[in-house]
């Protein structure tokens, strides 16, 4: 194959691309990690409002899941990006373009309230697969229902969730790509300004790529331990 | 503010052609990662190594890379490789493809391996060789388990396609981008795509779940 290009791998460590790939990687993993976290309280509390017996909250729960998953994460952070801000009161519209990191704010609520939808959806299905005979058991001791969830429920169904929790991550974490749309410089904004910059495609992709692989290798590696070590007895270990 | 919904109106036609762009590309991306997928998934089931671990690796290579990477990828490299300017569309398309094979192929090899494995062995028992059994025989019952995922990825697919924004392909939301810089009208023409995809994905949705219904009622 006759490639017209040759090759610089040297470049990637002189500034201004090793400026741009380091604050990339910082950006990319401050902005998966908040959302993320964000992500599961929301979506912790929106799960549990579709397992309630109050139907309005169901049917509310519900209503969020089905809106923030059938709608595109890019199409909803331009919304947030170029809509939101103008349907705020006149006075919150300025204070809001007045704050400091409006693009990075702007991308962590488009991506949190994202997720939220999806660990929502995965906290449902991790409830639902709870054997009825625990609910059962945990009431005939006496507990509340709140005791219940949280001395039951919780705990067990945590550690069945571990596995998609962790996929929801890597999910966060190769979403915030997106954010690269709103100005926001994460790791593959950074190999983009580099592309242009210099004509390194192939070396800058190559980093963001590396970037992307290395953490998906490290949750895999991370929560195969933390599965382990947190197996509950009796059930059928992943292999 | 006022609102001035008269702008869909007025720009309609220049957004369907946008939204039938996105169709396209969503139903030409899943024609050709399906069949594409199908083969990864035989590969990385296979028994022989030379096929099994190369697969493997591509399918984890391309999962843990966001879609909008994969499609600078190949903007970047479709016209190096060749040696000549592709479109926009042929090179966004190319990145489609080999970025949703590998859904497909997760798909796929998850489906076959919900088929018992005494059906491979008695179709085996009987005569056939490994690919006619595994056409013949695990491939369709394996295809009834995983119709409602495979309809889930489609829309995952459709709302993919929103990504070849980046490159500036005239999908549906550089359509509705395009007209808002000359409108200034942003709020009325994104909550109108937002709505539009909406319906679409939901329709899907929909359609999956019922897809799911009927599945599990067949077991």
């Amino acid at each position: 194959m006759n490639l017209n290009y040759e090759f610089n791998w040297g470049m990637l460590f002189i500034d201004p691309a090793r400026g741009w790939i380091l604050d990339g990687i910082a950006m990319t993993v401050a902005l998966s990690l908040l959302a993320w976290t964000v992500a599961l309280a929301i979506g912790t509390a929106i799960g549990s409002m579709r397992m309630t017996r109050s139907r309005w909250l169901r049917i509310l729960g519900g209503l969020y899941v089905e809106v923030f998953r059938n709608v595109p994460l890019l199409v909803q952070l331009f919304i947030w990006f170029f809509v939101f801000p103008l349907l705020l009161p006149r006075d919150w519209m300025m204070a809001w373009n007045g704050l400091d990191h409006v693009p990075f704010l702007t991308a962590l609520i488009g991506l949190s309230l994202y997720m939220a939808a999806r660990v929502a959806e995965q906290i449902r299905s991790g409830i639902a697969a709870i054997p009825s005979g625990q609910f059962a058991a945990a009431r005939s001791t006496g507990l509340s229902e709140f005791q219940l969830y949280r001395h039951v429920i919780a705990p067990y169904s945590f550690r069945v969730m571990i596995p998609a929790i962790a996929s929801e991550f890597m999910t966060t974490f190769k979403n915030s790509a997106l954010a690269l749309t709103i100005g926001v410089a994460e790791i593959t904004y950074a190999a983009r300004s580099i592309e242009s910059w210099a004509f390194r495609g192939i070396e800058a992709f190559t980093v963001a790529s590396a970037t992307y692989m290395a953490t998906s290798a490290f949750v895999v590696v991370v929560m195969g331990w933390l599965e382990r070590r947190l197996r509950i007895p009796g059930l059928i270990a992943r292999r | 503010m006022g609102f001035d919904w008269a702008v869909i109106q007025d720009n309609l036609p220049l957004l369907m052609r946008g939204l039938w762009n996105s169709v396209q590309l969503a139903a030409i991306t899943v024609a050709l990662s399906f069949p594409l997928g199908c083969v990864v998934a035989l590969g990385r089931i296979s028994p022989r190594p030379w096929l099994r671990y190369p697969a493997t690796i591509l399918v984890h290579a391309l999962r843990s890379n966001p879609l909008i990477l994969i499609v600078f990828w190949f903007f970047f490299l479709v016209p190096i490789l060749t040696g000549r300017p592709v479109g926009d569309f042929a090179s966004v398309l190319a990145a489609f493809v080999v970025f949703f094979s590998a859904y497909f192929a997760e798909i796929v090899r998850s489906g076959i391996q919900s088929v018992r494995r005494g059906q491979l062995d008695a179709a085996l028992s009987t005569g056939l060789t490994y690919a006619q059994a595994m056409h013949r025989i695990v491939l369709p019952q394996a295809l009834r388990s995983m119709m409602p995922s495979l309809a889930t990825e489609c829309v995952i697919v459709f709302q993919g396609t929103t990504i070849a924004y980046v490159v500036g392909m005239r999908e549906f939301l550089h359509t509705t981008f395009l007209v808002t810089e000359r409108t200034m009208r942003p709020v009325e023409l994104y909550l109108f795509a937002a709505l539009v995809y909406f319906v679409v994905c939901l329709a899907g949705s929909l359609f999956a779940r019922r897809l799911e219904g009927k599945a599990g009622r067949a077991r």
